[in-house]
């Protein structure tokens, strides 16, 4: 049987672009460079012209029951709110996830391309991918363009033969194995309420709700959270997701508002 | 010597709004058609949207010079797909397409800013907005280019329509009909043209429903 060592070639060619007619997925996409004398600079500017969505909360741990992935769905340029329906939660194949947090094409693209990979190897190996291997390729992938401005910072959550696998990875080719992460600029507030409130033995629902809760909360103080906070669960059999919650009315749901009791009512004085 | 800084760059501003709106079988795209840079104007007449496939129509603001490359890139890759398929190109089709067409200049992007409409194989109506670099998202309206911040608060207070992330799902499609949808759209410009000073002159109105495609122009302030 070939070794299949599609995943060891570099992801950024040094020359060739892939024919239109021709297969454009065993080769990895070729990218045109501008021609200037300062590539840096232009990059630079390119970037705030594009303006990447940043602003998010996206966390992911494992537990007893498998993997619970939760994110919010604000995307920010700026101080302007350009969506509150983003979906932050990939799917990557029918039981992998990935989560979204950066640049948002950087992050929608390559997770697709990560998909696309992760097919192809089942094709050649007649099995599925670990969590490790995929992560592994994207981690591959995003350190062959460090330096030229992605902004990818994912978490990759997945079941395979060795039971339920989270993975941190990103644009800088960083990558983590862990139990426990959150990615954003709501991490903070995320990390707060998920720390506090983790037990390797919770059930199902448990996990979900202290997943929900931790992004309200980061929803509740971070500016560049909002929208919808979805929950999705990765078991054995793939994943589900579980709930998509508006966290506004999330907010009155923990925090119902109670009639105050009048001690003293002011009574309308007749027009003197 | 401080480092030197180009002074020139191969990007420009063309200015102009579009905004899309999907219904349940029809879908409506409009663009104003002044063409400015800086404070010049260019002209009062240049057309925004151009028709991608049978069922799918895009407009695009910012630097029309690339929007003109992108339409040509679009065009051809469709026409390679009915030689190798012998069908139209159906709209999420091309919307993924073009997210891939605008990511494969991520070092060197198309200055675009692209809201896709059409109808979906159902006939339901749909459309699709972009970032510059080809992230994309399915959205029951939107609106883009330099008066999109004074339309986007206006099309949320009328159509602000359930995120398609809620569980249990709830139709993003606007409950609107064609005529009041339209209605919406000219009024969303006049607007939009008291307070932008890139939106104005005329604006294209192009509607897609099962009878097909047909398109419309109605008069906006010239100043």
């Amino acid at each position: 049987m070939k070794f299949d060592t599609s995943g060891l070639e570099s992801a950024a060619p040094a020359f060739g672009a892939p024919s239109l007619l021709g297969d454009e997925f065993s080769a990895a996409p070729s990218f045109p460079v501008p021609n200037t004398t300062d590539f840096d600079g232009f990059q630079k500017e390119a970037i705030q012209m594009v303006k990447p969505a940043k602003g998010t909360t996206t966390l992911a741990f494992i537990f007893q029951g498998g993997v619970m992935v939760a994110a919010d769905s604000r995307a920010s340029m700026g101080g302007y709110i350009s969506s509150q329906s983003v979906k932050k939660i990939i799917e990557i194949n029918p039981y992998m996830l990935g989560t979204m947090a950066g640049g948002a094409a950087d992050c929608q693209f390559w997770h697709r391309n990560l998909g696309i990979k992760c097919r192809l190897h089942e094709l050649a190996n007649k099995r599925r991918i670990s969590v490790t291997g995929a992560s592994k390729l994207l981690a591959n992938i995003l350190y062959s363009y460090r330096g030229m401005g992605l902004s990818v910072g994912t978490m990759i959550a997945g079941w395979d033969e060795t039971g339920p696998g989270l993975y941190y990875v990103d644009s800088e080719g960083g990558r983590l194995k862990g139990m426990r992460f959150s990615v954003g600029s709501g991490s903070p507030y995320a990390y707060g309420v998920l720390d506090n409130g983790y037990r390797y033995d919770m059930s199902v629902k448990e996990a979900a709700e202290l997943a929900r809760r931790a992004i309200y909360h980061a929803t509740f103080r971070d500016g560049a959270s909002g929208g919808v906070a979805s929950v999705y669960h990765v078991g054995p059999e793939g994943w589900t997701k579980l709930s998509g919650d508006d966290v506004g009315e999330l907010h009155y749901h923990y925090y119902p508002v109670t009639p105050s009791t009048v001690e003293q009512e002011m009574a309308e004085v007749a027009g003197a | 010597m401080a480092k030197q800084h180009a002074n020139w760059s191969p990007y420009d501003n063309n200015g102009g709004s579009c905004v899309a709106i999907a219904g349940a079988d029809y879908c409506v795209i409009a663009a104003d058609t002044r063409l400015s840079t800086g404070y010049n104007i260019l002209t009062r007449d240049y057309s925004k949207i151009c028709k991608l496939a049978d069922k799918c129509v895009m407009a695009s603001s910012g630097f029309q010079a690339d929007v003109k490359a992108l339409q040509k890139h679009l065009g051809a890759r469709h026409l390679i797909y009915q030689h190798q398929h012998n069908k139209q190109m159906s709209c999420p089709a091309m919307a993924q397409l073009l997210s891939n067409t605008l990511y494969y200049k991520r070092f060197f992007p198309y200055y675009s800013f692209n809201v896709l409409g059409g109808l979906d194989n159902e006939g339901k109506g749909c459309v699709f907005t972009y970032d510059a670099v080809g992230s994309y998202e399915k959205v029951g309206y939107s609106s883009q280019g330099s008066g999109s911040t004074l339309i986007m608060p206006f099309l949320d207070n009328q159509l602000k329509s359930p995120s398609p992330l809620l569980l249990p799902a709830q139709d993003a499609v606007t409950p609107l009909a064609e005529d009041e949808a339209v209605d919406l759209v000219k009024t969303v410009f006049a607007s939009a043209s008291e307070r932008d000073i890139y939106t104005g002159d005329k604006l294209e109105i192009v509607v897609i429903n099962a009878a097909g495609l047909r398109r419309e122009y109605i008069d906006l302030r010239k100043d």
